[in-house]
């Protein structure tokens, strides 16, 4: 059985292809790539937000991407329960558009950060990390200017006690520090999940780590988590 | 209602004031050549255009005759064409695009847009081309940094480059990253992009068929970078602050929709001819895509989409707003490839047509403001043969008694002082910033010899990595060159990759001075012999001059971009020590068994980092390079590469050899322990910068392998000593001279750039 995944493309998305190729190649799984001006998102059983610069990130990331005609209808599908993640663009624009909490501010030191970090995963039985175990370390890279995680004190508390915070920043031995912690994120968060379970949202590029000869295959945990839900 | 006729043919012009046209550049000879063409005297706006033109930046007026030099380059503008030259082949009917452009004098002035829009504008192109980038490199160029104002430059050019790079979605993988005394106030940035296509998919600049529509895409036009082609040639000066108008502002998110938008509008077949707007803007890429097709062309400049308001003819001719492009479209099918681009939210216009006439006739509304024929301005800039001399300085710095030096005191504190060297150390501050994995085929990552790229759908991949010694250069600019060639030849060859070709920037002084042509001259012909010995044909380039201040003039700087292949990704190799108890052998092309003579390491110093860290001195003559040599230890390690024999390859440049041994001890955070001998004082034997060396590790089992390769390529194969512990422990003739843990070496490596840009920066 397969499953079908959809990998949107905004203006300015520019991780969309490799997006496409994880899936297409590696997983070996239907995908399609889905233009943002579509009203509909039927058909797909994941919805995938790629990263890149939506609308140059004018204005602020992901602040024009959410009013995309095709936000409307990935809204939809999340609320019916299908299977949404963000990653790194994609993660700021589903924060913008209110489907996961918090925001994703500038970088301490406001620079540009590329490079492979390790993360700690948190809940090993998600949608997206059913793969994993609790406490595994993963090595996915980063790139972003602006992935420091904020968000107000109760939702901090609602994503902290309800397992809901799925990847912390650490180092290769799973310690989170404040060392680790490339861009200054509230308690080294890297990736979320909504309160029913079904949209995830993180930093880290799970796409750019499928293949060995890039450095890392680690992403494939969070790609085949994925696919293990859906069969 | 009665519609008045445009005007066919402009007549009763009066002559122009010189102190218009000496302003914009042009000579008093230069002026009565462009009365003698057109027959009559120009308009204010065709002034505009021909002063442009025939600037040095883009009609090459004192350059092209050295350039011919260059082989492919002269049979391209004497037959096929640029287009074809600069797509290199890599077999499975895939081809490579690539071409590196200087951003220097707007960078020295406005480094964020600057270097910005130098990324933008070689990215443009690539895929005019039709080919899709697939990276960008950067050659950076700096005083040193202990000086504020040069930490502001590098501070804002890399954030300049990772603003345009990593927005479009185009990865960044490699460059360099130098300073030196000479580029403080003249800065030099030089970007570089590489693009893939499908041989048969390939677009020209060419506006064929009369009849056909001229389209402007992409941006609106504003009144940015009006005369920037002319700014890049002439030396900087105080008043080049008040330049900052001349430097163009770039959109990056518009460039990420051009590129897809452009991609795919050539997949309709219908666009014929397509340029895109650089230097010169609609001036240049109309007049040179007509002049290529023998044609003309007819636009009116009130059809242009602006962004300001009361922008005159002369303005909109000369602007260089950024990611626009100029597509010639078959008649007919207009609105097929505008549908493509308001697709991606891009302006696609009808501006005019294509004529039979050779003539571009620019229309404001009603009136005819400018008639040139195309070819006077794209193909006929004045050409000037100008006087060389050497130059004085040479003989003193060459003929300096390098034996006359001391000996350091403590080879470990030199070790460190230069490992720490912003020229030495780790660049991570710098590549951390650009994201160097998008679109998922950086096999190497940035901080190897090479960057390679894997070619998906093939079992392939290319190296690409840029070179060039300066400090060689001002000390012998032929040898220079050849340096700068084989240096890059043998970073690709530490990847298992062999060279297929190079495009170049040639960054020097002001031409019209006959030492600093000489210095020319003299690189581009030791580049020009040493392409042609390594196989790697110049496919494209790009010359600037004037990088000069009124204090003094850069180091001759002629950067090579050089891009090799492998035939397959899985035998591809890298810098850093893998394996405790692996052997370190350096594989040489001399041979120190009396056979040739060997190279003495104390005249190796010459122009090293060493001299210039140590002893605050640039003197001597480059390393010897003998060009055979170089090419048997490059097929060596290729061969070694490719029979899966090398666990690590690194190339020992700057810093000399101890530098080599401490770098692939560092990028693999293991020890080494090794003893070398030498027939000269210690400091040499470690920090000489001996050409055509390469050090290598690999399991003790494949040394009879690699031993084997050694003697049928005629190249020296010395054992060192082995990996493992965590210090880096050097002998010279059995005397222990250095001894460092990795924690030290690599802390002072890594850390050196980033606690140099933590300094007080203070005013600049």
């Amino acid at each position: 059985m397969t499953m079908k995944f959809g990998v949107i493309q905004f203006p300015g998305s520019n991780c969309d292809q490799d997006a496409y190729f994880a899936v297409r190649d590696i997983l070996k799984q239907p995908v399609e790539y889905i233009w943002h001006q579509s009203a509909s998102v039927d058909g797909f059983d994941c919805i995938i937000l790629p990263g890149g610069f939506s609308y140059g990130d004018y204005l602020r990331t992901g602040a024009i991407a959410k009013f995309s005609p095709v936000m409307s209808a990935v809204r939809e599908f999340a609320d019916n329960g299908g299977l949404v993640i963000g990653i790194c663009n994609g993660f700021q624009i589903l924060c913008e558009a209110g489907l996961l909490p918090g925001a994703l501010i500038p970088n301490i030191g406001l620079r540009f950060i590329c490079r492979y970090v390790s993360v700690r995963v948190e809940n090993s039985t998600s949608n997206f990390t059913n793969l994993c175990r609790k406490g595994q370390v993963l090595r996915i890279p980063i790139a972003h200017h602006g992935g420091n995680y904020y968000c107000d004190p109760e939702t901090l508390a609602a994503l902290e006690d309800n397992d809901r915070v799925l990847l912390r920043y650490c180092d290769e031995n799973g310690d989170i520090t404040d060392e680790a912690n490339p861009n200054g994120s509230l308690n080294n968060i890297a990736g979320i999940l909504n309160e029913r379970g079904n949209v995830a949202g993180m930093m880290p590029h799970p796409e750019r780590a499928v293949e060995s000869m890039l450095g890392s295959e680690d992403g494939l945990y969070i790609l085949k988590s994925i696919v293990e839900r859906l069969v | 209602m009665a519609v008045t006729e445009p005007k066919k043919s402009i007549t009763d012009t009066k002559p122009i004031d010189p102190a218009i046209y000496r302003e914009m550049g042009l000579n008093d000879q230069e002026y009565e050549r462009i009365v003698e063409v057109l027959g009559r005297h120009p308009t204010y706006t065709e002034v505009g255009m021909y002063a442009v033109m025939w600037s040095e930046h883009c009609g090459y007026k004192y350059s092209r005759p050295i350039l011919k030099l260059f082989k492919r380059y002269k049979e391209a503008i004497e037959g096929a064409g640029l287009e074809n030259a600069g797509v290199i082949d890599i077999g499975d009917g895939w081809g490579i695009a690539m071409k590196m452009e200087s951003h220097n004098h707007p960078s020295a002035v406005e480094p964020f847009q600057g270097a910005a829009t130098g990324v933008g504008g070689i990215l443009r192109d690539i895929f005019t081309m039709g080919a899709r980038p697939i990276a960008c490199l950067d050659s950076l160029r700096f005083g040193k940094l202990d000086n504020a104002r040069n930490r502001y430059l590098f501070e804002h050019v890399v954030s300049g480059i990772a603003f345009y790079g990593n927005c479009v979605g185009v990865p960044t993988v490699g460059g360099e990253v130098c300073f030196e005394d000479c580029y403080t106030g003249n800065c030099l940035v030089n970007a570089m992009a590489v693009g893939l296509m499908r041989h048969e998919d390939i677009a020209y600049a060419r506006a064929s068929g009369p009849g056909n529509s001229v389209m402007l895409v992409g941006s609106r036009t504003g009144r940015d970078g009006i005369h920037g082609a002319t700014f890049a040639s002439v030396e900087l000066s105080e008043e080049s602050e008040s330049r900052k108008s001349n430097v163009q502002m770039g959109d990056p998110f518009t460039e990420k929709l051009l590129i897809e938008a452009t991609l795919e509008a050539l997949k309709t077949g219908r666009i014929v001819g397509i340029q895109d707007m650089g230097a010169a803007g609609i001036t240049c890429s109309t007049c040179e895509t007509a002049a290529k097709a023998g044609t003309g062309m007819r636009i009116n400049i009130r059809k242009v989409p602006l962004r300001e308001t009361g922008m005159s003819a002369y303005e909109i001719m000369l602007s260089e707003s950024q990611e626009r492009m100029l597509a010639i479209v078959e008649k007919g099918h207009e609105e097929e490839v505008a549908a493509v681009f308001n697709k991606w939210g891009l302006n696609a216009v009808v501006i005019g047509e294509v004529t039979d006439d050779g003539l571009v006739h620019v229309y404001d509304g009603d009136e005819l403001v400018a008639q040139v024929p195309a070819k006077s301005l794209a193909d006929e800039a004045p050409t000037y043969y100008l006087e060389t001399e050497e130059p004085e300085y040479l003989k003193s710095v060459q003929n300096y008694d390098l034996a006359s030096l001391p000996e350091p005191d403590d080879y470990n504190e030199v070790l460190l002082k230069l490992i720490s060297v912003p020229n030495i150390a780790s660049k991570q501050w710098v590549y951390e910033q650009y994201d160097h994995m998008v679109q998922t085929n950086t096999v190497v990552l940035p901080g190897s010899d090479a960057a390679v790229l894997r070619i998906r759908g093939t079992k392939k991949a290319i190296g690409i990595v840029t070179d060039c010694n300066a400090r060689y250069c001002y000390l012998d600019p032929f040898v220079g060159a050849q340096i700068a060639v084989a240096e890059a030849a043998r970073n690709l060859a530490c990847c298992g990759a062999r060279p297929l070709g190079v495009t170049d920037c040639l960054n020097f002084g002001n031409p019209e001075k006959p030492e600093a042509f000489w210095q020319f001259k003299k690189a581009v012909e030791g580049m020009a012999q040493a392409c042609e010995f390594f196989d790697a044909p110049v496919v494209s380039g790009n010359v600037s001059f004037y990088n000069e201040t009124p204090e003094m003039a850069i180091y001759p700087t002629p950067v090579v971009g050089m891009l090799g292949l492998i035939d397959d990704v899985e035998k591809r190799c890298t810098a850093g020590f893998k394996n405790e108890g692996d052997v370190i052998v350096l594989i040489s092309g001399w041979r120190t068994d009396g056979e040739t003579a060997p190279v003495c390491e104390l005249e190796s110093l010459g122009g090293s980092e060493y001299l210039n860290t140590i002893h605050g001195l640039t003197v001597g003559r480059p390393p010897l390079l003998d060009m055979k040599r170089e090419k048997r230890v490059h097929e060596a390690v290729i061969k070694a590469i490719k029979n899966g024999l090398l666990n690590s390859a690194h190339d020992c440049a700057d810093g000399g050899l101890a530098i080599t041994l401490a770098e692939s001890c560092i990028i693999g955070m293991v020890g080494a322990k090794v003893s070398l001998l030498s027939n000269c004082a210690p400091a040499a034997a470690l920090f000489a910068e001996t050409q055509s060396r390469v050090v290598v590790s690999l399991a003790k089992a494949n040394l009879g392998a690699l031993r084997e390769i050694a003697d049928e390529l005629n190249v020296e194969c010395t054992v060192l000593g082995h990996v493992g512990g965590d210090r880096l422990e050097i002998c010279v003739n059995d005397v222990e001279v250095v001894s460092a843990s990795i924690e030290e070496i690599n802390d002072r490596w890594r850390n050196a750039i980033p606690r140099a840009m933590e300094a007080d920066s203070g005013a600049f």
